[in-house]
């Protein structure tokens, strides 16, 4: 599976707005470039996002090709209460990546 | 096609240089050490703050590569660098601040992806990895990150069979060569803090490497910077792995002596 880090602080007051960071490893294949001999790359992006927290979808995005490798999302969301923060990326061949962290809300 | 552009580039910047401000004499000679910065002190706050938080540092995702290649058995000997070498956070401690390093097998100064294939191939018995393949960049920046803020050493300094190889990286240097008849200390020397078609001309350390490139969207060592310098100088490359890129980064470590290690560094 692909590597992922994932930054969340462990905990927060709640009511806090807290910074979310996530990083995974990925081509990002754009699907515009040529081999030397003038072949098509076919393309290889990531192309969802998301977050959940508690079961509650706090921030989506579409990818596109023109991100570059290795996608560094960053965002914020409200600690609303304890529990379990799930990231979920897709893309194109299948790809499918997911990690969880917890936040203790106090 | 997207390379042939990126040649023009360099090579228009380069005139650039020459056109808009004379070099400063050749013979400005050796940076004073109290002057010597690191490139990270010539990049935007952003690039800076990804380089020192380790989960926005891509470099991390092949340090953490690296480290499962560690642990792994592989190769005929069925050995993991770890069964050897055990707790790289001890073993490799400072390796990297010493390399490149005098070799007693091949008689010359080796860098320390050279050292790691040599142990992938008479050790583990498995076949070597390839220069800026993903696993070798995977290890190389495991090993060096256990050297992270160490000073580099002056490893040339103290090795008196060093002193030729050394020799040989300095007169490289300050070699003039390629189309653009530019030296290495033509643009690090004398004209670092400079402007190259908006870029910021650093001193040349390698105390970032291996190094994330966002430019390359990926992970590069020491070698392909030093060929991106020779393409943009419009000089003939040497290959991977050659004796003449290792006489130049052991100039170069000499010349950062006493400077932290950064790796795994990012750069613009
Ligand atoms: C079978 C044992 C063995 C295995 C497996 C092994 N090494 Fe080594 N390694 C050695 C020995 C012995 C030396 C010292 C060699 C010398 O000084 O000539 C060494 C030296 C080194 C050095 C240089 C250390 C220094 O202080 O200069 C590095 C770096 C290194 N190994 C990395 C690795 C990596 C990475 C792997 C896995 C890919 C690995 N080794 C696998 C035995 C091993
Ligand atoms: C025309 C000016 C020029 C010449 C000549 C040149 N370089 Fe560079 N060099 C640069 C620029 C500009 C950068 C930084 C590129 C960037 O950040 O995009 C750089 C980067 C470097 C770096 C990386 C520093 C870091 O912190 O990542 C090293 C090492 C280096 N050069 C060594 C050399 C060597 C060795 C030579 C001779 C073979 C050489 N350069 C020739 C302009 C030059």
């Amino acid at each position: 599976m692909a590597r992922a880090l994932i930054n969340v602080p462990a905990r927060a007051k709640r009511g806090e707005v807290i910074a979310i960071k996530t990083l995974i490893s990925h081509v990002m294949e754009s699907g515009f470039r040529h081999t030397s001999d003038g072949v098509r790359v076919a393309r290889d992006i990531i192309t969802t996002f998301d977050c959940t927290y508690n079961g509650v979808e706090v921030f989506h995005a579409d990818l596109y090709s023109a991100i570059a490798a290795n996608p560094f999302i960053t965002f914020h969301t409200v600690a609303t209460e304890s529990g379990t923060l799930v990231f979920k990326w897709t893309g194109d061949n299948g790809f499918s990546a997911t990690e969880s962290v917890t936040i203790q809300v106090e | 096609m997207t390379r042939s552009i990126a040649r023009g580039l360099c090579a228009a910047a380069a005139v650039a240089l020459i056109l808009s401000c004379p070099i400063r004499s050749g013979d400005a000679g050796n940076i004073p050490l109290d002057q010597r910065r690191s490139s990270y002190e010539l990049m935007s706050p952003p690039t800076r703050a990804m380089q020192d938080d380790d989960t926005a540092n891509p470099g991390t995702l092949w340090v953490l590569d690296g480290e499962a290649l560690w642990q792994r058995e592989s190769g005929a000997a069925g050995q993991a660098c770890a069964g050897c070498h055990g707790d790289a956070a001890q073993s490799m401690k400072g390796v990297a601040a010493r390399y490149p390093a005098f070799d007693a097998s091949s008689g010359r100064p080796i860098d320390l992806e050279q050292r790691i294939v040599d142990c992938r191939v008479e050790r583990q018995r498995a076949p070597a990895p390839a220069r800026e393949s993903k696993e070798l960049l995977a290890l190389t920046a495991f090993v060096a990150r256990q050297s992270r803020g160490m000073a580099i050493e002056d490893v040339a300094g103290k090795d008196e069979r060093l002193r030729p190889f050394l020799e040989s990286g300095r007169a490289a240097f300050e070699q003039r060569q390629g189309q653009l008849n530019l030296s290495c200390a033509n643009c690090h020397d004398d004209n670092w803090g400079r402007s190259l078609a908006g870029n910021a001309v650093p001193q040349g350390h390698p105390t970032g490497y291996p190094i994330y490139r966002l430019e390359w969207q990926g992970m590069g060592s020491l070698q392909r910077r030093l060929r991106n310098c020779m393409i943009g100088m419009r000089a003939e490359t040497y290959a991977y792995g050659s004796p003449e890129y290792v006489d130049l980064q052991l100039y170069l470590a000499w010349r950062a002596r006493g400077m932290p290690v950064e790796a795994p560094g990012v750069r613009p």
